[in-house]
């Protein structure tokens, strides 16, 4: 079933001067065609400005499409009165932790979500408990949010969307402001959201690593979708992504650039298990054989 | 250093003060106020002073940490008792030159000391007991009568309620602006005033794009949980009346007759 | 010479029940042009010590000594070191505050009293420097991409002419790209202009490939002052301070184990390369000889 259907979608920033005239167009989406099925792990790949996060905004309705239609759980986001059903389908977490978090204490911040869309308090109590144990942040349900770290703030916005119990959550460069542990445990957390929970999720990232687990990598340029398909199939086409100013991780890489100077291993690996495993027939047993005295 | 500056300083601990209501708190930080003017005499005063301690006693909040507030206002408790003091006509005690001290306007001196000083203690009494969040809630729920006027109480108090999440992170952030300039070797303390004003245009520019972005930010991100007003939105801990809260108004009532009684007090 | 810290101390809250080690005892010396790494988990100190660096923050006990002076003692002209020890900000580009790039960059010059057109000179040397063109120098800064303001914010740094230049985290939050960019432009610094280089970074695949030596704190210790390489075999260590070793590193360990004779110092994808490279090619050779 699809959760996520954008069609022939375009859309324009346009920059006025004082006197309301148009000053400057920019094309942030170009005839962009987009499915995604409920339940699936989306990456969303593509270098600044290639309009990742202006199609993330389409999704719940923030921007509306010049010309085409995007639908969300079979509602067009065209349509004003379904705008809060969406909203409620397909949450949305942003890049900036500390300006998403509308409340002074963590609890209130994830029942700010029901609250507004008129769930009766007792139920508000039942899903701030249960989103706030599903990102695994239960205990810190009384404190600031000034007071917790970066990964911790991006958690509670994560259960602050689950709290409307939503089909789908769209995350614009989460881990962006992280350090590697923040980042870790939000990519943790969305994993175990989309598997435990069965939650359509949509991420998009500069970080290659964390769309090696994803089920399907979507690379953006120019307003368009450039690349569409598994990491494997992706990450095999390192020359495309470097054309597109990406980059692959670096296990990819080191298994490419040996595949280029003649060894023979297979095209799109992603992990250090992989290539270990097809190195090691080819380069085991060689000090043994040949001159012992190289291994310590 | 900038961020010595302490907002919203509630004190938490668990106390039949720190329990009720915050309208009842509202409304009796409000009575208190208006009876220390309605109110006059040494048994009017007598009677607030006791009321107020027994507050305080009740609160559980150390005494330290009421006087606190104190501070703020030493130059205008200095000004308006200087004022009564020395320019209040009536029997004098000592002159000097044209000012002269009289005992009207000793008696005024000290009545107004005690107004100011109660006021800011009552204050106080308030904040420390009471979380920013319940204020605003209070203050949302207690003035929900003014819609009516179409006066927008529930933007009004969620703008308080989100200026009170961001004060710290702004001020924190002017912080960081003011090292960072000095890295690129401003100088913030030496010059006349203008040049010193000048100064801080690099560390003001950037603060308000920054409160800007972080506005737009936030107004997205709430659009995005479905927030649209006040309309049709539930609480997630709504404000209900107990038995304490009841008592507690009239008490307050009783409190408030007493005082205005002394009025009819011959001394 | 340089920059030399000595029993470099600092306390937060000293003498109240909140009182903590922001730093503790720490003492290291850093030559003229070399590259440092500093790595340590979120609140280890590293912000902190990179702030004593320029005289940012003062030290509760100990000192920094830039060029043999004692730079906290009574009468040391700390503007003057702040122009020679430059400290970019993690997200310097919200400091940007003025109409145009190049009225920005000449910020840092003219508070160091240099005259209007010394101070343009240097900063279109700096914004060259940094790798932004002349298109840009008349723009307002805020219309620029995140790249292209993170490349200003640094221009700004450089045209003081710093001898040590200190950057917090220079690629964060910036895509692919744009990290390459400012890694590159910093090891041009460093190569080009023989700029002391001092990184902060997260990101263990960056310092393996810049860094000469690299500083590792850990709730305000010094733990390691070491090359990458030496330090990156305490990774089972590392990783108790909420750090890791580059991916590449922990491959070779994994290659190691399996019984492979490779270096497991090794960090960079080149070098692992390289190194497979050679064992493949003496298999192949082997092979040669026992099929002749």
């Amino acid at each position: 079933m699809k959760i996520i259907d954008a069609a022939h979608v375009f859309f324009d920033y346009v920059r006025r001067d004082e006197n309301d005239n148009i000053e400057e167009v920019s094309h942030a989406l170009r005839d962009l065609n987009l499915t995604i099925e409920k339940g699936s792990f989306v990456c969303i790949l593509g270098h600044n400005g290639s309009g990742k996060s202006t199609f993330a905004k389409l999704l719940n309705g923030l921007n509306l499409p010049k010309d085409g239609e995007v639908f969300v759980a079979g509602m067009p986001t065209s349509d004003e009165s379904k705008l809060l059903e969406i909203r409620e389908a397909a949450g949305m977490v942003f890049q900036n932790p500390d300006n998403q978090i509308i409340a002074n204490v963590v609890e209130e911040d994830v029942g700010f979500g029901p609250e507004n869309i008129g769930v009766p308090t007792e139920e508000i109590w039942r899903r701030v408990e249960a989103s706030l144990s599903a990102v695994g942040m239960l205990s810190y349900r009384m404190k600031s949010p000034n007071r917790l770290s970066g990964g911790q703030k991006q958690r509670v916005a994560i259960a602050g969307v689950m709290a409307m119990k939503p089909a789908c959550i769209i995350l614009d460069e989460p881990t962006a402001m992280l350090d590697p542990n923040g980042r870790k445990d939000v990519m943790r957390t969305v994993h175990e959201l989309n598997e435990r929970d069965g939650i359509t999720i949509v991420h998009i990232t500069h970080y290659m690593e964390e769309a090696v687990d994803a089920d399907r990598i979507v690379v953006m340029d120019g307003g368009r979708v450039v690349m569409d398909g598994t990491p494997r199939e992706i990450f095999s086409q390192v020359e495309e992504l470097k054309a597109l100013s990406l980059c692959v991780p670096q296990v990819t890489e080191l298994a490419y650039e040996l595949k280029c100077a003649g060894l023979p291993l297979p095209d799109g690996i992603l992990t250090r298990e992989e290539l270990v495993k097809e190195l090691m027939p080819l380069i085991s047993g060689t000090s043994s054989a040949e001159d012992g005295g190289d291994g310590k | 250093m900038i961020r010595d500056i302490t907002i919203g300083q509630y004190y938490p601990v668990d106390s039949p003060i720190h329990r009720l209501d915050p309208r009842v708190k509202l409304a009796g930080t409000m009575v208190f106020l208006i009876s220390l003017f309605a109110a006059s005499g040494i048994v009017a005063y007598a009677i607030a002073t006791v009321v107020l301690f027994a507050l305080i006693r009740l609160s559980r909040v150390p005494f330290k940490f009421i006087t606190k507030g104190l501070k703020t206002i030493l130059i205008l408790l200095i000004i308006s008792v200087s004022f009564n003091l020395f320019l209040t006509d009536g029997t004098p005690i000592v002159t000097f030159g044209f000012l002269k001290i009289t005992w009207e306007g000793l008696s005024l001196a000290f009545f107004m000391a005690v107004r100011l000083v109660y006021l800011v203690i009552a204050s106080s009494l308030m904040t420390l007991t009471t979380t920013p969040n319940q204020l605003t809630d209070g203050l949302e729920k207690g003035l929900g009568f003014l819609k009516r006027f179409s006066i927008p109480v529930h933007e009004i108090s969620m703008m308080m309620s989100i200026a009170l999440r961001f004060i710290p992170i702004l001020i924190e952030e002017t912080d960081k602006i003011m090292k960072a300039q000095t890295a690129r070797g401003a100088d913030f303390e030496s010059g006349n005033i203008i040049e010193r004003a000048k100064a801080m245009v690099p560390i003001l520019v950037p603060l308000f794009i920054s409160a800007f972005r972080r506005a737009s930010d936030l107004a997205m991100a709430m659009e995005a949980r479905c927030y649209h007003g006040g309309e049709g939105r539930t609480k997630m801990k709504p404000l209900h009346y107990e038995k304490r809260d009841k008592l507690a108004y009239w008490l307050m009532l009783i409190y408030f007759l007493l005082m205005l009684a002394t009025r009819f007090l011959p001394f | 010479m340089s920059i030399r810290c000595e029993k470099l101390t600092h306390i937060y809250q000293q003498g109240t029940a909140m009182q903590s080690y922001a730093l503790r005892d720490i003492s290291f010396e850093i030559e003229d042009g070399e590259f440092i790494g500093l790595i340590g988990h979120t609140g280890s100190g590293k912000s902190t010590l990179i702030q004593h660096l320029n005289g940012l923050m003062r030290p509760s006990s100990g000192t920094v000594y830039f060029n043999g002076e004692d730079i906290f003692a009574e009468g040391y002209d700390l503007r003057a070191l702040r122009g020679r020890v430059g400290l970019v900000f993690q997200y310097p580009e919200y400091q940007l505050f003025e109409a145009d790039v190049l009225s920005d960059v000449k910020y840092g010059p003219k508070n160091m009293g240099l005259t209007d057109a010394e101070a343009e000179e240097r900063a279109k040397e700096a914004l060259k420097l940094s790798g932004l063109s002349e298109e840009f120098y008349e723009r307002s800064p805020f219309e620029l991409s995140g790249g292209q303001k993170r490349r200003a914010a640094i221009a700004g740094v450089l045209a003081m002419r710093p001898q040590v230049l200190i950057l917090d985290e220079p690629t964060a939050g910036l895509d692919p790209k744009g990290r390459d960019e400012i890694l590159e432009t910093v090891s041009e610094l460093h190569k080009k202009q023989h700029t002391t280089i001092l990184l902060v970074s997260h990101s263990m695949e960056d310092i393996a490939q810049y860094a000469d030596r690299l500083l590792v704190l850990n709730e305000g210790n010094l733990c390691y002052f070491d090359r990458p390489k030496r330090v990156f075999q305490y990774y089972r260590e590392l990783e108790r301070m909420g750090l890791s070793a580059p991916q590449i590193t922990y491959l070779m360990h994994e290659l190691k184990d399996e019984g492979a004779d490779v270096d497991t110092s090794i960090g960079t994808v080149a070098e692992a390369k390289d190194a497979i490279l050679a064992l493949y090619e003496k298999k192949q050779a082997g092979r040669k000889k026992q099929v002749n």
